[in-house]
């Protein structure tokens, strides 16, 4: 068997998106001698990132301004914002929020963006590791963070050391950044053990859909922006719709429901699909074809629910903190400038210990500060939302009060006391036929033999207690169908993880009403491979 | 003894190919690239060569345009000593890379090469057959084990009828199968070490190349759709279904 290696590093940053990445290259910018890794467990950069995706330039063209002259795959002006609600047959047009106005943003690939970063960082002599999962964070005696352990490689199903096994590297470093986006599992341990959500609301997030679609010549007008509320969904859930016309006949389409919602019955995957038969989606995309999709949470409790962002030996960035504003419907910006902002506070005050105050006293929590309450305005609904968000946006965000988020994980009615709204759903006719069908297009890959990276605690609580009071609810909310109930030759009922299927969107860490699945990183390299998401 | 283990950029074997709008080609653009798998266990049968002690050196060579080197840099992670990037933007086909092989070949003097029975990307299971013939020397293809034996190989090949085990003699152009060996996970000290690694870039233009015809193709378009079946509820109702269509 081989021993562990350990790699020392000035800076190790957990995850290549638009936080971390940002991170690593400002440190970078500032500390040309300091030796700075990056690791991502996707098989290569981007290969994980999934996001509308509208940015606003401002934060990129002052990390790297060259990226004008380098734009990413898919990077199209945005030119018009439609806002509408929609019934099951007809749309109509509300004037745009000011705060969705994206005159001077750009629709872009956030995966090929985070691709093309890559690239500028390794000029810069970033060590970056695709294909690298950190797995967990590593303490002195102390109890501070001293870097991270990559996960093994080549472990098979029942936890044995296969024929390739290579023990993961531990990555020591002054600093440790996580910046792994929305409910990551290393961020998820640290804000636990260092209690970092004390005094904050619960956080609550939402479920995102993409899919990237290939129309006939002709139907797109590029630069279009169009978000829609109402239909699919109905009133008591948030959520709403994306459709971005792009270049060369191509369009994203996505759809993003609260994890918030209370139907135990409710499949987020389907209210994207009914969405996408809407008539105006339905002419649209009839005789397109799917490039691609996947589905990712995104974190949704805003500025009241962000923890802690420091704490001793480490720091969050981005998503994993949860920086994105929600309003706007854009977290890149947010994710570029804080991770600028670590970097900077990292060299200047070489510790990490005081950057929650630096990012609470910059602009970034300013604009966080403005729009807080719109999203939990929506807690009663879409249209005592409505009013709120009106009454928040004239006023600024100034009044005196601060509305709070609720946890996601309790948010559902039990069975017995629940019974299925009519959400005028239809016979759809546009693909994906199902979930399984959908997957394909994430071009998923897991080794399959190696351990199953959700770990379920109690899987006969599954039959025993979730199926009387939900009905087994991550056999609806997860997007890929990870989770199925299967009867075995004897009629015993058990839960099978199909776990193969994940595409790594943490949703089951999230919803699951007993809080007993846990997410952790697969092998290095393992899940989607999404293009030009 | 000096083994070469020949490297092909090619689309990762997870992707979704796509023919790109023009139907001349593929999509490529932002689409993901990784070392052609066979290839992969070419290296490794290398490196395990070279871990008995019956090599003393393992050369990863390329041919293709400057991204290559990407996966010659893997070749280096998994243990090469050292790589060559032999740049070509133009269309190859098999027989070209062998020319330009075989110009490697006169050069290094290597006692094994080492390929890939097929690239996944056109399947054309041709170069290390050409590379044996020009060279003038043995060939043992679709290799699921191998020993060496002083100046000679024993190689079990996999063939319609089951396995076969030959002997041939060295030099020699070997092609792996998938059953050969299990390559290494990537190690991310050695990935630093291989960024240290020599890889030398000659022009393919330089190699004093015989001309060879090329092979281009104009036109790929995708299998028709299958049209959509219906369910039947009985056997009676099939055989009614076969009969009006005429089926039978």
């Amino acid at each position: 068997m081989s021993e562990r290696d350990v790699m020392e590093y000035d800076l190790v940053v957990v995850g290549a998106g638009p936080a971390g990445l940002s991170t690593a290259i400002r440190y970078k910018q500032l500390n040309p001698e300091a030796t700075v890794c990056v690791l991502e467990k996707a098989s290569e950069i981007g290969a994980h990132i999934l996001s509308g995706a509208v940015m606003e330039p401002g934060y990129l063209d002052t990390l790297l301004p060259e990226w004008r002259e380098h734009k990413p795959a898919i990077c199209v002006a945005a030119q018009k914002d439609r806002f509408a609600w929609l019934t099951q047959t007809r749309a109509y047009r509300l004037p745009t929020p000011p705060q969705q106005k994206n005159h001077g943003n750009y629709i872009i690939s956030l995966g090929s963006l985070c691709k093309w970063m890559a690239e500028k960082a390794e000029e810069l002599e970033i060590d970056v590791f695709p294909g690298f999962a950190g797995a967990t964070a590593l303490f002195n005696d102390a109890d501070e963070v001293i870097g991270v352990r990559c996960g093994d490689m080549g472990v098979n199903k029942a936890g044995e050391h296969g024929p390739a096994y290579a023990p993961g590297v531990d990555i020591h470093a002054k600093f440790t950044v996580l910046s792994e986006g929305c409910r990551g599992s290393i961020s998820k341990q640290l804000i636990r053990k260092y209690q970092l959500d004390t005094g904050k609301s619960p956080q609550t997030y939402g479920l995102g859909f993409k899919e990237l679609w290939q129309l006939p010549a002709g139907r797109t007008r590029p630069g279009t922006i169009q978000h829609t509320i109402g239909w699919p969904l109905d009133s008591k859930t948030y959520g709403g719709s994306f459709l971005y016309e792009l270049d060369d006949d191509r369009v994203y389409i996505g759809f993003v429901t609260g994890l918030d919602y209370a139907d135990p019955n409710f499949s987020p995957f389907e209210a994207f699909q009914q969405f996408k038969n809407h008539p105006i989606n339905k002419k649209l995309l009839d005789g397109g074809e799917i490039l691609s999709a996947g589905a990712r949470t995104i974190v949704e409790g805003g500025l009241q629910s962000l923890p802690t962002m420091d704490m001793p030996g480490a720091l969050l960035a981005g998503d994993s903190a949860g920086t994105i504003n929600v309003t706007k419907i854009k977290g890149i910006h947010m994710a570029i400038g804080t991770g600028m902002l670590a970097a900077e506070h990292l060299s200047e005050a070489a510790t990490t210990s005081g950057f929650d105050a630096r990012w609470r006293a910059s602009k970034l929590n300013a604009e966080l500060h403005k729009v807080r309450n719109i999203r939990p305005g929506f807690n009663k609904g879409l249209w005592r939302g409505l009013l709120t968000a009106v009454i928040e946006t004239v006023t600024l965000g100034k009044l005196p009060r601060t509305l709070q988020n609720h946890a996601d994980h309790n948010s559902l009615t039990k069975l017995a006391e629940h019974s299925d709204p009519d959400y005028q759903w239809v016979e759809r006719q546009l693909p994906p036929r199902d979930r399984l069908a959908s997957v394909y297009f994430a071009s998923n890959a897991h080794e399959e033999d190696q351990p199953v990276h959700l770990k379920v605690a109690d899987t006969d609580l599954c039959i025993s207690k979730c199926t009387v009071e939900y009905g087994n609810p991550c056999t609806r909310f997860c997007p890929a169908g990870v989770y199925e109930i299967v009867e075995d030759a004897d009629g015993a009922r058990r839960l099978q993880i199909n776990s193969s299927n994940c595409v790594h969107c943490k949703a089951c860490d999230i919803k699951d009403p007993y809080e007993q699945i846990n997410w952790v990183t697969p092998e290095g390299g393992s899940g989607p491979n999404y293009q030009n998401l | 003894m000096k083994i070469i283990a020949c490297v092909k950029r090619v689309i990762d074997y997870n992707v979704r190919v796509q023919i790109n709008r023009d139907g001349d080609g593929v999509v490529t653009d932002g689409v993901k690239m990784s070392m052609n798998p066979f290839d992969e266990i070419a290296v490794e049968e290398g490196l395990r060569l070279k871990e008995k002690g019956v090599a003393t050196e393992l050369i990863a060579v390329s041919i293709g345009g400057s991204e290559s080197q990407q996966q010659l840099r893997t070749a280096l992670a998994m243990g090469a000593d050292r790589a060559i990037l032999v740049e070509n933007d133009a269309p190859l086909i098999p027989l070209g890379a062998a020319h330009i092989l075989l110009r490697i070949i006169e050069k290094e003097q290597p006692g094994l090469v080492i390929l890939g029975k097929q690239a996944i990307d056109d399947d054309r299971n041709q170069t290390g057959q050409m590379l044996a013939a020009l060279w003038g020397r043995p060939q043992a293809t679709f290799a699921s084990a191998l020993e060496i034996n002083g100046e000679k190989a024993s190689v079990t090949r996999e063939i319609d009828a089951g396995m076969e085990t030959i002997e041939v003699d060295l030099p020699a152009v070997v092609t792996t199968d998938l059953r050969l060996n299990e390559p290494r996970f990537v190690k991310m000290p050695d990935i630093m070490k291989a960024k240290r690694k020599t890889l030398d870039v000659i022009a393919a233009a330089s190699l004093d190349l015989p001309s060879i015809p090329n092979v281009v193709t104009s036109n790929f378009s995708p299998p028709p759709t299958r049209e959509a079946g219906i369910k039947v509820e009985s056997v009676e109702q099939l055989v009614d279904v076969m009969k009006t269509r005429g089926l039978i």
